[in-house]
């Protein structure tokens, strides 16, 4: 076999590719599914958020803008005080910015920010990209749970608080 | 031809009909060999899939292309010689157009019988040489100069070895009309047996290998197309035509592929002809044209094959490679031939 | 910052000599591959000057990537860096994090599990291969063979694949912590990648029928670009580059005590006594088949344990310096950390391998013709985003 040249061989190469199926997958016609842990878009679930911050604080390109105020909520018994929580007025990421690092989702202590894998949102206007607190609390319907891990790992399996 | 129709036509429609036939021979197999090859053929050697939008699975993509250029701008360079640069594309087009005047598609479907037909369509594709060295010239481009000057002596290095690869064949045929050499592989005899003719490509292969190379290089395709590919020369000759212009040396380019293919398919592969066919008969004025155009393409595929496979050489290399053993290979050849034509 | 007369002289004089060499065209012509060019991988501006087809001189000049890293990890904290510097030699994006979580790491006297310092050495690995596999198609365009590139973005796409499933990005992961790693594997995912290792390899044959077995490719190749070794040592040539000039030199083996896992692992250090660019190519085509192999032999081993160590949740790097280096696809990359005790770095200093690649392209370029400029320049392999960060 080594005495027929490289170059007949290379030609026997093509060939064999030429008569294989090609591998391309003509999007938008037919659409590949990302794997569950993708991170196409942040989705946000505002009952959870207490403003605290460290997601705006930790983006390295300060892309997430909140605002947020003071309310009174009844106490949690009866005949308690009633307790000071924060309400989120304004939650925007502008995903014009985004650098899709994921440090907002993982610094986040309430279970407030998720990682959904969609990723067909780009807009003709640059500034449609700002996502306000509506939009990315749509997102939160795509956020898939989280897969099982695999055999040798101690980490428990999360659940994403529907 | 034109008994072909038993029509009595004078002269000039003969003329027209034989100039429309021409075109029709020429962009025809070079719209073909751009759709099928360049875009679906490499495509699938690549692993993908090509144009596949225009058109069912993008087959109207060629006359898409076509309408692309045909739209553009016509820029011509501020300091370049205008009627020059105008007609540099018209020569090489047309230098490929000739070739096509010789080729037999038929019993009786020829646009001219030269008795010299080989000698007639080696030296018309010669010519194309000058419109290359005129369209680099005339860009007032120093990098499209060099371009062409390097293009012109790959041509010229590579022509010697296409014409004497052909002489061997030119020498077992006994003539140099190409309608003649086609009826000699159809009615000749391999030791007394002549069920499949006597096809050029059994006896001369070391010419048509020598042949197939050469062609390559004269299309300056890889692994010779140093020329166009050159990283500081963009398209080297090229560089400065945009629009129409680019597309009439585009189409040159593709139809010399089908020119070269026919001449390869009439001196080795028998032409119009297939073993089992009455040679003379009406129909094979509409069948033979269908062989051969089936020919054509199987020579382009291996063109375009090696194409897309192969790395290219550099400058100095290519030249090497023709001067210090292509050349040798077929003189050996044309002696081998005189010697074996002699004996047997 | 004050500058001596000495230093201003020496300016002056480097920049008006780099005038002369464009505008005055005595014997001889000078060419621009330019910022904008097909064969230099992005924005090098290499000024050639010629005597007919041979080069006389050669300068590259580098700088139009420059994105200012050093000065923005300055201002951001030890995770934000960790996503910047994905970005450095985008290539092979896990590899850029691993030099600079392991220098933190080293300040804060952290050393991450097993289980996670063998995930990271594989996804080392992956980064190698995501980044080699292009080199072996990208070196066949530029020689002309187009098809070898399809072939790499086909067989790539696989390990980048692996890629997101774990860490949620094909391209720049931003997966590695201090103290371990974000998140452990999915389900399924050791043997998927065993699969992938196999067409891998694969790939590798096809390349080694179609690209390096052909001989318009050696003929292009061979004795093309030689660098002996000492000046491979001198220019301060790392990876495949020093090897394939006959330096035995390769971090994974000689830097045990890094924590990293390939001292788990047996493999082959593969050099090449030649130093032409045939001999790069050689050397990074055998690279990735023993990458393959040391991916299969850690996930063999792989054990099991957290994959994070206990650090706290707000990180505080202690007060010191730590350099730390590894053996990145393109070479050696190290980075050097100063850290105050804040919740950044004080000052990062990032050793890349590419911009010593680059510099011997002086000393290799005379000589040459200009298509073998093409060839050395492919064959040397350097990221701009490596060169000027």
């Amino acid at each position: 076999m080594s005495a027929i040249p490289g170059l007949v061989k290379g030609l026997g190469v093509t060939l064999k590719t030429m008569l294989k199926p090609a591998v391309t997958v003509q999007y938008p016609h037919v659409k590949e599914a990302p794997a569950p842990r993708a991170r196409g878009v942040i989705a946000l679930k505002e009952e959870n958020c207490t403003v605290c911050m460290l997601c705006g604080r930790s983006c390295p390109d300060w892309c997430i803008y909140i605002e947020g105020h003071k309310t009174k909520a009844p106490p949690r018994r009866a005949g308690g005080k009633p307790r000071t929580v924060q309400l989120v007025d304004r939650f925007d990421i502008d995903y014009a910015l985004c650098m899709y690092c994921g440090i907002c989702v993982e610094v986040c202590p309430f279970d407030a920010l998720f990682w959904s894998p969609e990723f067909e949102y780009s807009e003709p206007k640059i500034a449609d990209l700002l996502h306000d607190k509506d939009k990315l609390g749509e997102w939160f319907e795509t956020v898939p749970d989280y897969v099982p891990y695999e055999a040798g790992s101690e980490a428990k399996v999360k659940k994403v608080p529907r | 031809m034109t008994a072909l129709f038993a029509l009595e036509l004078s002269y000039w429609q003969e003329t027209v009909l034989k100039v429309v036939g021409v075109l029709a021979a020429v962009l025809i197999p070079a719209g073909a060999f751009v759709q099928l090859f360049l875009f679906k053929m490499v495509s699938h050697l690549q692993s993908r899939l090509g144009p596949m939008e225009a058109g069912p699975h993008g087959s109207l993509q060629a006359i898409a292309e076509v309408g692309k250029f045909i739209q553009k701008e016509d820029i011509i360079p501020e300091r370049a010689d205008r009627f020059v640069f105008k007609l540099a594309p018209y020569v090489v087009v047309m230098t490929v157009l000739l070739v096509y005047l010789v080729i037999p598609f038929g019993p009786d479907m020829y646009f001219a019988n030269l008795d010299a037909g080989v000698f007639y369509a080696l030296a018309v594709s010669s010519v194309s040489v000058i419109g290359v060295l005129i369209a680099g010239w005339a860009s007032a481009n120093k990098y499209s100069l060099m371009g062409a000057i390097r293009a012109a002596g790959q041509l010229i290095a590579y022509e010697l070895p296409l014409v004497l690869a052909v002489v061997g064949v030119v020498i077992q045929a006994g003539t140099m009309n190409l309608q003649g050499i086609v009826a000699i592989q159809a009615q000749g005899e391999i030791f007394g047996w002549g069920a499949i003719g006597n096809p050029f490509i059994l006896t001369q292969f070391v010419g048509l290998f020598i042949f197939m190379v050469a062609i390559q290089a004269e299309l300056t395709q890889t692994p010779f197309d140093m020329p166009i590919a050159e990283s500081e020369l963009i398209t080297g000759y090229m560089t400065e035509y945009s629009g129409l212009r680019f597309l009439l040396f585009f189409i040159a380019e593709f139809a010399a592929v089908g020119a070269f293919g026919a001449l390869a398919a009439t001196l080795w592969l028998g032409g119009w002809y297939l073993p089992g066919l009455d040679f003379d008969a009406n129909y094979m004025n509409v069948v033979g044209p269908i062989i051969l155009f089936a020919k054509i393409m199987l020579v382009a595929f291996v063109v375009f094959w090696v194409r897309f496979t192969y790395p290219r050489l550099r400058e100095d290399q290519l030249q090497a490679f023709a001067w210090k053993f292509l050349i040798p290979l077929s003189l050996i050849n044309i002696v081998a031939t005189g010697v074996l034509k002699v004996v047997f | 910052m004050t500058v001596t007369e000495h230093e201003r002289a020496f300016i002056t004089s480097t920049l008006s000599e780099s005038r002369i060499n464009l505008e005055i065209e005595s014997d001889g012509m000078t060419l621009n591959l330019g910022p904008q060019h097909p064969a230099t991988h992005g924005t090098l501006r290499i000024i050639v000057k010629l005597d007919g087809e041979q080069i006389v001189a050669c300068e590259p000049t580098m700088g139009y990537m420059h994105r200012g890293y050093e000065k923005l990890c300055e201002f951001r904290t030890f995770p934000q860096v960790t996503t910047l510097v994905n970005r450095i030699d985008w290539l092979s994006h896990f590899a850029n994090e691993v030099p600079f979580i392991l220098a933190a790491e080293q300040l804060m006297g952290v050393e991450a599990p097993p289980r996670a310092q063998y995930i990271r050495t594989v996804f080392f690995e992956m980064a190698r291969l995501g980044n080699i596999t292009l080199f072996l198609g990208e070196m066949g365009l530029q020689l002309g063979a187009m098809t070898a590139l399809f072939y790499a973005f086909r067989d790539r796409e696989h390990v980048l694949n692996l890629l997101e499933a774990v860490t949620g990005g094909r391209f720049h992961p931003n997966f590695d912590r201090i103290g371990g790693l974000k998140d452990d594997l999915p389900k399924g995912w050791i043997d998927e990648t065993k699969a992938v290792m196999k067409k891998i390899r694969g790939f590798c044959d096809q390349m080694e029928t179609l690209v390096m077995g052909n001989e318009i490719f050696q003929t292009r190749t061979r004795g093309i670009g030689v660098i002996p070794k000492d000046v491979a040592l001198g220019y301060g040539l790392s990876g495949a580059n020093a090897r394939a000039s006959g330096v035995d030199l390769d971090l994974r083996r000689d830097n045990p005590d890094i924590a990293m896992a390939w001292k788990h692992a047996d493999f082959k250090v593969w050099t090449h006594p030649d130093g032409d660019s045939f001999a790069r190519y050689w050397v990074r085509l055998q690279e990735v088949r023993e990458s393959t192999h040391i991916i299969e032999q850690l996930l063999d081993g792989i054990p099991a344990g957290p994959i994070m160590a206990k650090v706290p949740r707000i990180i505080k790097v202690p007060a010191g310096e730590a350099y730390v280096q590894t053996e990145n696809p393109l070479g050696w990359m190290g980075y050097y950390v100063v850290s105050k005790g804040d919740l950044g770095p004080f000052r990062v200093k990032i050793r890349t391998a590419s911009f010593n690649n680059v510099s011997v392209l002086p000393w290799v370029a005379k000589g040459l013709y200009v298509p073998d400029i093409v060839t050395v320049l492919a064959s040397l392999y350097f990221i701009l985003g490596d060169i000027d960060r």
